[in-house]
Formats: C-alpha cells, structure tokens, sequence
C-alpha cells in the first residue's frame, strides 16, 4: 500500500496531505490525553505501536505470486479508539519513509489516509458495530482488522486509479488493474492480520492489570488462578 | 486459551507457507514473490508511460543488505516493546498474586 516517493502527481500529493492533516490533529491530541494516564496505560500504547511496526515491516508471500504486508494499525484503534490509529500509522510511514525509502514525503499523506485513517475507521466501526450487535468479541475483532487490513490497500487502489486512469478503461479500468495487484494479494494477509489481533489481545487480556478493563475488549477472569 | 492461542499461531504460519508450496516458478524465469508496490509502480509506467516520479527519496538504503536490516530494526523494536509489555504485565499480576 505504500505509494512511492514522487509517484502520486503534485495536486494529489497536496490534496491527500491536506485531507489527513485534520486527522493527525484530532489525533495527536488524544495521543497526549492518553499519555496522562497511568503507566499501564502507557504501555498498552506502546505495545500497539509496537505490533503496528512489526506487522507492516513483515513482508509475506501470497497465493497470488507477490508480496505483500499487514498494517497492524487495527488493534491501537481497538483498544484505544481511531484517533491513536492515526497517529500510530503515521509514525510508521514516517520512519519508513525517511529510513527505508518505502513509501515517501510526498506521499505520505494518502499513505496516512488509506493505512492509518481508513484503516483506523473501519477497524472501529466494525468492531463498535460488532459489539451492538452482540457478536463474539473475537470474530468481532478478527472481522474488525481483516477488513481494516483490505480497505487500506482498497483506498490505495483507488488513490492511485484516481492519479493514473487507464488511457482506454479510464478510472475504473485503472481501480480493476490496482486492486488486482493490490486487494487480491492482500485476502490472506488480511485473514493473517486478523488472527493475529485476536491473538495478541488474548495473550495482553490474560495479562494486563484490572486498571484496562475498560480499555482491552475481552479480559480473561481467571487469569489469577 | 492456550489451545486457540497455538491454533492462531500455527493458521498464521500456514497461510504464509501454502503460496510458497503451491506457487512454481514459470518458465520465462520471471522473479516470483516481488513486491505488490513495485508492481503497481510497473503498472503506473505501462498506463502513463510518460509519467516522472517528480520527487526523489532523500536517503535510500544504499543496498539490498542495508534495507533489511533496516527492515529487521523496525521489526525488532516493535515486538521488543510489545513483549516487554507483555512480560512486565504478566510479572506484576503474579506479583501481586503471591501477595
């Protein structure tokens, strides 16, 4: 999903920087109400940003012949709602932008708006909407980051469509030609990411104090015993 | 817990090795497993084939060895901080159990 450096066109560059700024905005100043918190608390944000730097440095093979990677950014808009998702995805492109030339500055903002935004998004609000309507907690999950996963390399699909339309199908030929790249590769990689999140949140349920009750989806009771 | 917690972990193991079991080399000796962003940088070439990227990353890891290892730091920070996490929660609440 990482749209490299130079390769949107100037107006869109500038078009999805201003469209993520906001975002980063709301988003940073939860970071710093969060961060008043207890150290628990802390932690639990950094573990988030630290699965979100793992999953996205992973790069796995495909039944399409590529590869590709997570995102990871799910589980931090889980537990501690989207804006952190923001912020957390953002800091991740940063450090990949500048160090490993993966992605890039002019760039960065439609890579925050399709992993971080959108991805952040959709993992809250499957997971909200899972919980009203009383589905397990973690098919809940499992659904909220899968499908986070794959609408982040939809929207990148479709930044790039909308950049580069085929000269002869136009916009949606070029949506059909990315997202055969993209979406395709990503289907098992986005089950991946799902069980992953769930396996992760059971191992930190099992383990986090009571303090994050009101914070982690599902704490196991008897973890003491 | 324990039980679903391995299952997950063997799943996730699964789907990353079945491409490489059933995906075979074609016969052009075309490279397989490339990256899905490089591709869609080909794609971009072949529908604009007049378009110059305008922009060019300040500092690129001058070779392949160098952005793995750069790859594998990202990797390694994160799940350090993660484990930590883990691990400090997990010692506490026994702590706090043998009280």
């Amino acid at each position: 999903m990482h749209i490299m450096e130079g390769f949107l066109p100037v107006e869109h560059a500038i078009g999805w920087g201003l469209a993520s700024a906001p975002f980063l905005v709301y988003g940073f100043k939860k970071l710093s109400d969060e961060m008043k918190k207890d150290s628990a608390n802390r932690l639990m944000l950094g573990s988030a940003a630290g699965f979100t730097f793992v999953l996205s440095s992973l790069k796995i093979p495909s039944v399409t012949g590529s590869c590709s990677h997570p995102t990871g950014t799910a589980l931090g808009a889980i537990v501690f709602g989207p804006g952190i998702g923001f912020v957390i995805g953002f800091i991740v492109l940063l450090f990949q932008a500048l160090l490993l030339a993966h992605g890039g500055l002019t760039t960065i903002g439609a890579n925050t708006f399709s992993m971080a935004i959108v991805g952040s998004m959709v993992a809250y609000g499957i997971f909200k909407l899972g919980k009203q309507l009383g589905l397990n907690l973690k098919v809940t999950v499992f659904l909220a980051a899968c499908l986070a996963d794959l609408a982040t390399y939809c929207t990148t699909s479709l930044q790039l469509a909308l950049a580069f339309p085929d000269p002869v199908s136009g916009f949606t030929g070029a949506v059909v030609k990315f997202m055969g790249i993209f979406a395709v590769t990503q289907i098992p990689l986005a089950v991946s990411e799902g069980l992953l999140t769930v396996l992760v949140l059971n191992v930190l349920g099992q383990h986090a104090p009571d303090s994050l009750k009101t914070t982690l989806p599902y704490i196991v009771k008897d973890a003491r015993s | 817990m324990k039980i679903q917690n391995i299952i997950l972990i063997i799943a996730v193991i699964a789907l990353a090795i079945t491409p490489l079991l059933i995906i075979k080399p074609v016969s052009d000796g075309a490279e397989l497993f490339t990256g899905a962003d490089s591709q869609a940088e080909t794609l971009i070439s072949e529908i604009h084939p007049d378009y110059t990227p305008w922009f060019t990353p300040l500092w690129e890891p001058p070779s392949g060895e160098i952005e793995s290892l750069l790859f594998a730091l990202q990797a390694a920070i994160g799940s350090g901080v993660l484990f930590y996490t883990i691990g400090f929660f997990r010692g506490r609440k026994k702590a706090a159990a043998v009280k």
